[in-house]
């Protein structure tokens, strides 16, 4: 239910700067707005009558970018407009939950400052001490969400970050076979140079090139964070948030009951709002895992929009599905008809003596162009060299 | 003017455009900026600026957008055979200037745009499928509302255009672009929108069989579909069914059947909604 309307401090300056402490809520829940939005946003109040749902309307149209922006707008609006008066205390609950807690335990909390400040020192204190603003965070955070914070750290996030580039570049890097006409290249484009020779009387004095073209490859993550494969969420979601930083046109999904896109939410440019941001779409993470219905739902939807024939498919699952294997079989098979390529990483792989015997992991083996083993970052680092000849 | 004159004057022209969707035309309109429609197929996102320019009396200039689209198909391009035809005719003594006037000059879309003596609507349809370096020159267009043509000079916009931009997620729109626009997301109709919708267009339509009609479309909707029926779609499927002389869905099922192929347009959706299924979708719609 709504609450009533904000009130405002007496000594609050007006419309104008709550207009702008507004655009600064938004900010903070990950919109992605400049000073330019602000001044839209005011013109834009200008030519409305003052009614709620007529602000709230203009701003929306004026603030939103994106389906998914589109879609949370009403509940950021609701916690800045109608919470009763205290700003950004009480936004979208589970997205600043975890931002109140590190503030509050700032006294104790090694390095536990403001997170835009010091991200380095709050990731250091996480992964090796663990100090009390983790545990802080832990106790105030919804027990059925688990803060994704905890398990990745900037660290590893930076060094996923190089892993992934390393590994975006040995699958982008597919020159197409037909030549094109360039201004540099290293074939001379005999039809062209005769052709602008004309206007030199005959002599061919400008030299026209061709050059093969670069295809780039997109690339799609898929990562299972069901509770099977929690021991490895902390590489594979660093290895996720390092692919969204290096590569512009990669795509990012999370899945275990059901499937969410969170390449909007990665590519952040705050990497702990980024993660705090998957946290709140990742609902049900640790639970168990439908790996049919997920890759089913992101055949059928996601891949029929982001998947082609140059797109590669990656995986990263250890396949125990709790439904029948067919399912993965028919989504992969589905899936491969787009003419994408798929690899399966499977952590469990690099065990001695392991053999693909979970009813969906043997569905899926025939559609798979790569099956491989990965646990680690640096087991992620080593697939370069086949994912390059693949 | 208000939202409000905005979605009664679309209403005139026979759409109906939902709260949302009317501010952010009105905020388009009265702040002069270029309006971003994304949504699925099929939703009304080009029948907006239809709908727009039919109520504003003003010319519609569409720039459907591709793979490959380039500036000299979207802006402008010199007429080559003609400047050949001309250096030919005068003997190779021709003035060079005026090869290169308005004369031997193409407009295209985006060109045209600007030039017009009232403001047009621009519809840049499906930018979405256009390429970024593409994207990237719109939006030099999209803040200057000027095109600099080397021969000529720069050529500054007359009336500004009303312009909206439509997508459906083929790729992701860069943030330069998102910013520069305004946004609406435009999603299927609720029951009562769309009966209003299929009213409005089809006014003799008997009342019994147009709430069925959206029924039915309603709950296909929630079927596992690979391509959901669009308000287009329901559309032609109610004028199939009006010319079929069809008084009530569930009556004949071999005609409901038939009359399917509006609605469903892929071999495995027709195949997912048999005889049986369609039926019950029916009966729950009566």
């Amino acid at each position: 239910m709504r609450g009533a309307v904000t009130r405002f401090a007496a000594r609050d300056p007006g419309p104008v700067a709550r207009i702008a402490g507004f655009m600064g809520h938004l900010r903070a829940n990950g919109f992605r707005l400049g000073i330019a939005e602000a001044e839209t946003a005011l013109a834009a109040l200008a030519t409305t009558d003052t009614s709620e749902p007529a602000t709230r309307r203009a701003l929306k149209s004026v603030c939103c970018g994106s389906a998914e922006d589109w879609a949370r707008f009403d509940a950021v609006f609701d916690s800045y407009w109608r919470n009763g008066g205290r700003v950004r205390t009480k936004a979208v609950p589970s997205n600043s939950t975890p931002t109140k807690a590190t503030r509050e335990a700032e006294g104790t909390a090694a390095g536990g400052g403001d997170k835009a400040d010091a991200p380095d020192s709050i990731g250091d204190g996480e992964a090796d001490t663990g100090g009390e603003g983790r545990l802080i965070a832990t106790r105030v955070a919804n027990l059925r969400r688990r803060d994704l914070r905890e398990v990745v750290s900037a660290d590893d996030i930076r060094l996923a970050e190089t892993v992934a580039r390393r590994i975006g570049a040995a699958l982008r890097d597919r020159r197409s076979r037909r030549a094109k006409a360039a201004a540099k290249g290293a074939k001379i484009d005999l039809r062209r140079t005769l052709r602008a020779s004309l206007s030199t009387g005959g002599e061919p004095f400008r030299l026209k090139k061709r050059r093969r073209p670069d295809r780039p490859v997109r690339i799609a993550a898929l990562v299972d964070v069901s509770g099977s494969m929690q021991p490895y969420a902390r590489p594979f979601l660093a290895f996720l948030a390092g692919l969204m930083r290096a590569d512009p046109a990669a795509d990012a999904y999370l899945f275990h009951t059901r499937l969410v896109r969170v390449t909007e939410a990665l590519r952040d440019e705050d990497p702990f709002r980024a993660l705090n941001r998957i946290t709140l779409l990742a609902d049900g993470f640790g639970g168990g895992s439908r790996i049919g219905a997920a890759l089913h739902h992101f055949a059928t939807t996601h891949a029929r929009a982001h998947v082609d024939g140059r797109s590669v498919v990656m995986i990263l699952s250890d396949g125990y599905d709790s439904a029948p294997g067919s399912e993965i079989g028919a989504a992969l098979d589905r899936l491969s008809k787009r003419g994408c390529r798929i690899l399966w990483l499977n952590p469990l792989k690099g065990w001695r003596d392991y053999a693909p015997v979970a009813a969906g992991m043997a569905a899926a083996l025939p559609h798979l162009d790569l099956f491989a083993p990965a646990a680690t970052l640096d087991d992620l680092a080593a697939l370069e060299t086949e994912l390059a000849t693949l | 003017m208000t939202a409000e004159t905005v979605q009664s004057g679309l209403a005139t022209q026979g759409y109906v455009a939902s709260s949302d969707l009317a501010m952010a035309l009105h905020l388009a309109l009265a702040l002069g900026r270029p309006l971003l429609l994304e949504g699925a197929a099929g939703v009304g996102k080009t029948e907006v600026a239809r709908a727009l320019a039919a109520w504003k009396g003003c010319d519609l200039i569409r720039l459907q957008c591709y793979e490959g689209l380039d500036a000299a198909q979207a802006i402008y391009e010199w007429n080559y055979p003609r400047q050949l035809l001309a250096i030919r005719a005068e003997g190779g003594a021709t003035d060079e200037a005026r090869l290169f006037s308005e004369t031997y000059l193409l407009e295209r879309p985006l060109l045209r745009a600007i030039r017009q003596p009232v403001a047009p609507v621009l519809l840049i349809d499906e930018i979405d499928r256009a390429d970024e370096e593409f994207e990237a020159y719109l939006l030099e267009i999209l803040s200057d509302f000027a095109i600099t043509i080397p021969e000529l000079g720069t050529l500054r916009a007359t009336t500004r255009p009303m312009v909206i931009l439509t997508a459906n997620g083929t790729r992701d729109l860069s943030d330069a672009l998102r910013r520069r626009c305004l946004y609406a997301h435009v999603d299927y109709p609720d029951t009562a929108t769309e009966l209003h919708i299929l009213t409005t267009r089809h006014p003799g339509l008997n009342a019994h069989l147009a709430a069925q009609i959206v029924g039915f479309v309603q709950s296909l909707r929630k079927e596992e579909l690979e391509k959901k029926p669009g308000i287009a779609e329901m559309l032609d499927f109610a004028a199939a069914l009006a010319g079929l002389g069809v008084a009530d869905l569930s009556a004949n099922p071999a005609i409901l059947q038939a009359a399917l192929a509006t609605l469903l347009k892929t071999q495995s959706d027709r195949a997912t909604i048999t005889t049986e299924v369609a039926q019950r979708l029916a009966g729950k719609a009566a």
